[in-house]
């Protein structure tokens, strides 16, 4: 019966997408690992790393994409589900560390050493244990998105109210963070990592099948995401975006569609994070800097809202540009040209990349099949 | 509340709604009985939304009590389980689903579970489909089953949303201004629509134009400042001097 919804969600274009997605998964690690240094189509490691990253981003974007283009819930704190997945992997690299640290105390980490903390905190037990942290991974994101949701939704906290709030919850979680009694490493967070599941972390090996890991994630979370929007759930999700309070007198309770979705979102984001953190090789604080989870929406408005593969483009296009961009001469201009960006695409492009795209070959199917498109002359419907 | 305490369908008694000192509803007290059509008409301001809103559980009432089907007590209920219950309700600004076509319209609304992990692994089956066809056939839609109902006319986006309403199969309908903006055609098809539809369920219709009353024959509710001016056929309040004084007059 599964198997039989996924089929029936898959359109050509999500097929083509996800073989495009396949094919980057096994040509990426191929060219770097196989392909000798030597050649011209070698590709280097820090790009396999930087690619990894993109897809991370792009399965953030994702997330937003399916609550903020289906269900209108306009998160601007999404970087804080990303960021609570990344460090739940983070704390499982800070304990796979061990004896190896400056202080080579084999159970804390360096700076509780440092700190003088005498003994590890109860809430980091456990975590040196690969399969404990994965499901933080997804519970500890999960569960804040439930608790807010279930007191946000219920309240029907909605439009620009609910987006401020989320804004005050990421900013209430990087103010926790910073503080070094929090026990998360404060300001400089969690790095040094050496190992993920015996694997050192640098290798080229390791990061390759960590990229892999991360497409394959992307994979997953858009075939979750097409089974959701093409059921009668992702209907009823269009339908609140639209008209809320219709479809709450047709008898549908609005916040149980709402926090479901919320709280996949927040898990499908911290999965995004925990895949980020072991490949740029840091967490700290500033991953839940409110102007982080703006940008995210900026990807996602960039390749178009409501289209799941536009998220996905928007987040490569938009954090190639700032790679671009940002290792040039331009690099102090970065900011404004995001913000003109996202200024450009709401008043020109309002549909996005992918979402103009697609309008535009409806509107061209429909110019070629005028019986169609034309006007259904409707007995009594004169006007 | 287990015993059935009124043969009315819906019982509204001594209703007070105020906003911020405004009192809305003035002790609103009336009945619809089973079956019945009732029209409701009134000056605005007069508490005709007020009215629906208390009816389908948007707004509490202050004091009074709302009693459907002799049984449930509207006022302790929320507007998913009244709909649930079986009360319908058109909006008086066609309100459809704008990017969804005009079939799945109709399928969002009709009666099926509306639990979340229900409609996740939903399958439309052969009952469903001729209920949509049946209901595409009533409200004389059938050619544009397929078109996004944001595209529809203004006329057929009304239709749309009392099919919405039948395919909810509710027990009472509240139709809020259903021909507004609709040519005389349409509004002569939207009367005949509506006389259908009560041959098996109760109607209530808030409108402003009398003509359409008139065409509609049935007993008249007149509201004004928020309790009930008169009531009788349209033929008797049109008579009565109150009525003329506050609305008809003008």
């Amino acid at each position: 019966m599964m198997t039989s919804f996924v089929a029936r969600s898959l359109d050509r274009g999500a097929l083509a997408f996800l073989a495009i997605l396949a094919g980057l998964a096994v040509l990426v690690p191929a060219l770097n690992l196989l392909v000798p240094e030597t050649s011209a189509l070698h590709l280097p490691t820090y790009l396999v790393a930087l690619f990894g990253k993109y897809t991370c981003y792009a399965l953030l974007a994702l997330s937003i994409d399916l609550i903020w283009g289906y269900c209108g819930i306009l998160s601007l704190g999404h970087g804080a589900f990303f960021a609570l997945g990344g460090y739940a992997m983070g704390m499982y690299l800070m304990r796979q560390i061990g004896p190896r640290g400056v202080y080579a105390n084999p159970i804390l980490p360096d700076f509780m050493v440092f700190l003088n903390w005498p003994e590890l905190p109860v809430y980091w037990y456990g975590f040196q244990y690969f399969a404990y942290a994965a499901l933080m991974v997804l519970l500890v994101p999960g569960i804040l998105a439930f608790v807010f949701g279930w007191f946000a939704f219920r309240s029907r906290v909605t439009g620009v109210y609910l987006s401020i709030i989320t804004q005050a919850l990421t900013y209430a979680l990087l103010l926790g963070f910073f503080r070094n009694n929090f026990g998360f490493g404060g300001n400089n967070g969690l790095t040094d990592f050496k190992d993920i599941l015996g694997f050192n972390v640098q290798a080229p090996g390791t990061r390759a099948a960590l990229f892999a890991l991360s497409v394959a994630a992307l994979m997953l979370g858009f075939v979750i995401c097409r089974v959701i929007v093409a059921s009668k759930f992702g209907k009823v999700l269009i339908a609140i975006r639209d008209a809320e309070s219709r479809t709450r007198f047709l008898g549908y309770r609005v916040e149980s569609y709402k926090l479901f979705i919320f709280t996949l979102s927040a898990c499908m984001a911290g999965v995004a994070g925990a895949l980020y953190v072991p490949q740029v090789g840091i967490i700290n604080p500033s991953e839940f800097a409110p102007a982080n989870s703006i940008e995210a929406v900026i990807w996602v408005a960039v390749g178009g809202r409501g289209t799941l593969t536009g998220a996905v483009i928007g987040a490569v296009l938009v954090n190639y540009g700032k790679t671009y961009f940002t290792s040039g001469a331009l690099a102090p201009y970065w900011l404004f040209l995001l913000g003109s960006l996202f200024v450009v695409v709401t008043l020109a492009l309002p549909r996005g990349v992918v979402g103009t795209f697609r309008h535009w070959k409806t509107e061209r199917r429909e110019r070629a099949t005028p019986q169609r498109a034309a006007p259904v002359a409707v007995p009594g419907a004169a006007e | 509340m287990d015993a059935r305490t009124t043969s009315a369908l819906l019982y509204l008694d001594g209703i007070n709604v105020s906003f911020d000192g405004f009192k809305a509803l003035n002790n609103l007290s009336f009945v619809v009985k089973p079956g019945e059509m009732r029209a409701i008409i009134g000056p605005n301001g007069a508490g005709k939304t007020t009215m629906m809103d208390v009816v389908t559980g948007k707004t509490r009432p202050d004091t009074g009590d709302a009693v459907f089907d002799g049984s449930y007590d509207l006022t302790a209920l929320d507007e998913t389980e009244i709909a649930e219950l079986g009360i319908g309700r058109k909006f008086q600004k066609p309100t459809v689903f704008d990017s969804h076509t005009v079939e799945d319209n109709l399928r969002l609304a009709l009666k099926s579970d509306r639990r979340a992990r229900a409609t996740l692994w939903w399958q439309e089956s052969a009952a469903e489909a001729s209920r949509v066809n049946r209901i595409l056939e009533i409200i004389r839609l059938p050619t544009v089953r397929g078109r996004l109902a944001g595209s529809l006319a203004h006329g057929q986006k009304q239709w749309l949303e009392i099919g919405m309403l039948l395919a909810q199969e509710p027990k009472l309908l509240l139709v809020d201004e259903p021909v507004a903006g609709m040519t005389d055609a349409e509004t002569r098809q939207t009367a005949e629509l509506l006389k259908e539809i009560n041959r098996d369920k109760t109607v209530i219709v808030v409108e402003h134009d009398m003509a359409f009353v008139r065409d509609l024959g049935v007993r008249v509710t007149v509201l004004h400042e928020g309790s009930v001016l008169a009531e009788g056929s349209i033929d008797q309040v049109s008579a009565n001097e109150r009525v003329i004084e506050v609305y008809l007059g003008r």
